[in-house]
């Protein structure tokens, strides 16, 4: 592999072998050593055009972990900000040594414009582009899922049948998308919650089920999962809803929709959580809660992304 | 391009049965030791040792496997490997003699990586290398403590293990790669 732009292009085997190399990635992060000597020399550049805290931070520590050199870079205060163009930037990082570039930016396609361009011979990882896709949030996802439904014997397994509700902002959000294409590809049943306003348009040909009210998707589906979505308050340039007090209410998980989902479903939440909004804390607190779960296996996700392409030679 | 079977299923019992005597000898007691097979074949090959030890001791020996995927010096030259589960007793290593089990020994520099991987899971009172085949050929300063068959061999031939839980047969095999073959 290459690069990791996106999971829609990912096969029902890739996906499972990245779960699996995570599984590995997993325990050794369970040792009292948790450094591995795996990219000794490499150096990872975090190259970061849009704000992101636990992003960044995860796939630093996931560099680290496996020994790489890293360098974080924010584009704020930098030559960026001063007008270069991510062809320059990206050259520049290159001509320092940089083997892989994690890469977010606001605008979909730029990941794939970098690997595809030919200006530079690194490896890609996308951390989140635009509205388009974030493949390791979808795989460390797939992951904490399988975990809870397989538990030890999820190595080589997909998530047949498993029932998934996205919930929310499903027009602005990548983490959606990615979700949607692994979750499908693994043989889950997606059904996309949300106000009318917020569902793309020409949602006919997601393999999906769209629905616009939760209560009802939570009673007819009985999902063994749902995925809260953040609303994202810094892409609401028009009035999606009328009031953030009418979207919790009508498609928040407060505490009687939680009490309403089967016993065995778990709730799972991107981060980073508007408590009270589209989660409540009975939610987001409980033993189904797997959001601290998704931040732990973030790591494993992108130690398991960054060995498959920052590893192997003439293949 | 010629294949040519070096050891039967008799054999390779007999070997194994051997090594466990031998690993018995060497130890100062069956309770210290501690096998780990190197994936794949390795694995299975501990296992069997594992249980010739314990039927020959009378002492539980416990047997677990140890991934070197993450700690190999090739990474970079060969495609992509998926790494495979380690698994560490519960007893763990400490203070034990670790007895490394593997099909083949080549280069070393799998057991290089192994002695690596050993060292971030704890502090072995001694380590010791079990092998069915030594084919020679070493790049690293290795040597094997126990040694299934010695076999002398050109380096354009490949030497293939295959064992009965893993390939369903039990035989040693050279193939021999003809100058066209590839």
């Amino acid at each position: 592999m290459r690069h990791l732009l996106s999971t829609k292009t990912l096969s029902r085997d890739e996906a499972i072998q990245i779960l699996d190399v995570t599984e590995d990635m997993a325990a050794t992060q369970q040792r009292e050593v948790k450094k591995l000597p795996t990219l000794r020399g490499k150096t990872v550049v975090n190259l970061f055009f849009e704000d992101s805290t636990r992003t960044r931070i995860s796939f630093e520590a996931a560099a680290k972990r496996l020994s790489a050199d890293v360098i974080s870079f924010a584009t704020k205060g930098s030559s960026v900000s001063k007008g270069e163009s991510l062809q320059d930037t990206a050259q520049t990082l290159e001509a320092i040594g940089a083997d892989v570039i994690v890469l977010r930016h606001s605008m979909s396609g730029a990941p794939a414009v970098l690997a595809e361009s030919g200006w530079i011979s690194a490896s890609v990882l996308n951390a989140g582009d635009g509205t388009h896709e974030h493949p390791t949030q979808a795989l460390l996802d797939a992951f904490t899922l399988r975990r809870r439904i397989h538990g030890d014997a999820s190595r080589g397994r997909g998530l047949d049948g498993v029932r998934v509700l996205i919930v929310g902002d499903i027009l602005h959000s990548r983490v959606a998308r990615s979700n949607l294409w692994l979750l499908s590809v693994l043989g889950a049943e997606v059904t996309l919650v949300g106000p009318p306003t917020l569902i793309p348009f020409g949602i006919e040909a997601w393999p999906a089920t769209v629905s616009y009210d939760l209560d009802e998707a939570i009673a007819t589906v009985r999902p063994d999962a749902v995925m809260m979505l953040r609303v994202q308050r810094e892409r609401m340039n028009a009035a999606f809803f009328p009031s953030e007090r009418e979207y919790a209410g009508l498609w928040g998980l407060s505490a009687a929709r939680f009490a309403a989902l089967p016993e065995t479903a778990v709730v799972m939440h991107p981060g980073p959580m508007n408590r009270g909004f589209e989660i409540s804390s009975a939610a987001a607190d409980s033993s189904r809660s797997t959001v601290l779960e998704q931040v732990t296996a973030g790591v494993s996700t992108r130690m398991a992304a960054l060995y498959l392409t920052a590893t192997g030679g003439a293949a | 391009m010629a294949v040519r079977t070096v050891l039967h299923q008799a054999d390779m019992t007999r070997a194994l049965t051997r090594i466990a005597h031998e690993i018995l000898e060497a130890a100062r007691g069956p309770e210290s030791l501690v096998l780990l097979g190197i994936p794949t074949r390795g694995v299975e090959l501990a296992d069997r040792l594992g249980t010739l030890l314990t039927e020959f001791s009378g002492v539980e020996v416990p047997v677990g496997s140890l991934d070197v995927t993450m700690y190999r010096d090739d990474l970079d030259r060969q495609p992509t490997r998926g790494p495979a589960p380690t698994r560490i007793p519960d007893s763990g290593i400490d203070g034990r003699t670790v007895v490394l089990v593997d099909d083949v020994l080549y280069s070393g520099r799998t057991i290089r990586a192994a002695l690596d991987a050993l060292t971030d899971l704890g502090r072995p009172a001694a380590v010791r290398l079990a092998v069915l085949v030594d084919r020679g050929h070493r790049q690293l300063p290795i040597r094997p403590d126990f040694v299934g068959k010695n076999l002398p061999s050109a380096a354009s031939e490949r030497i293939y293990v295959r064992l009965a839980a893993t390939d369903g047969v039990e035989e040693v095999g050279i193939e021999s790669g003809s100058e066209g073959d590839e």
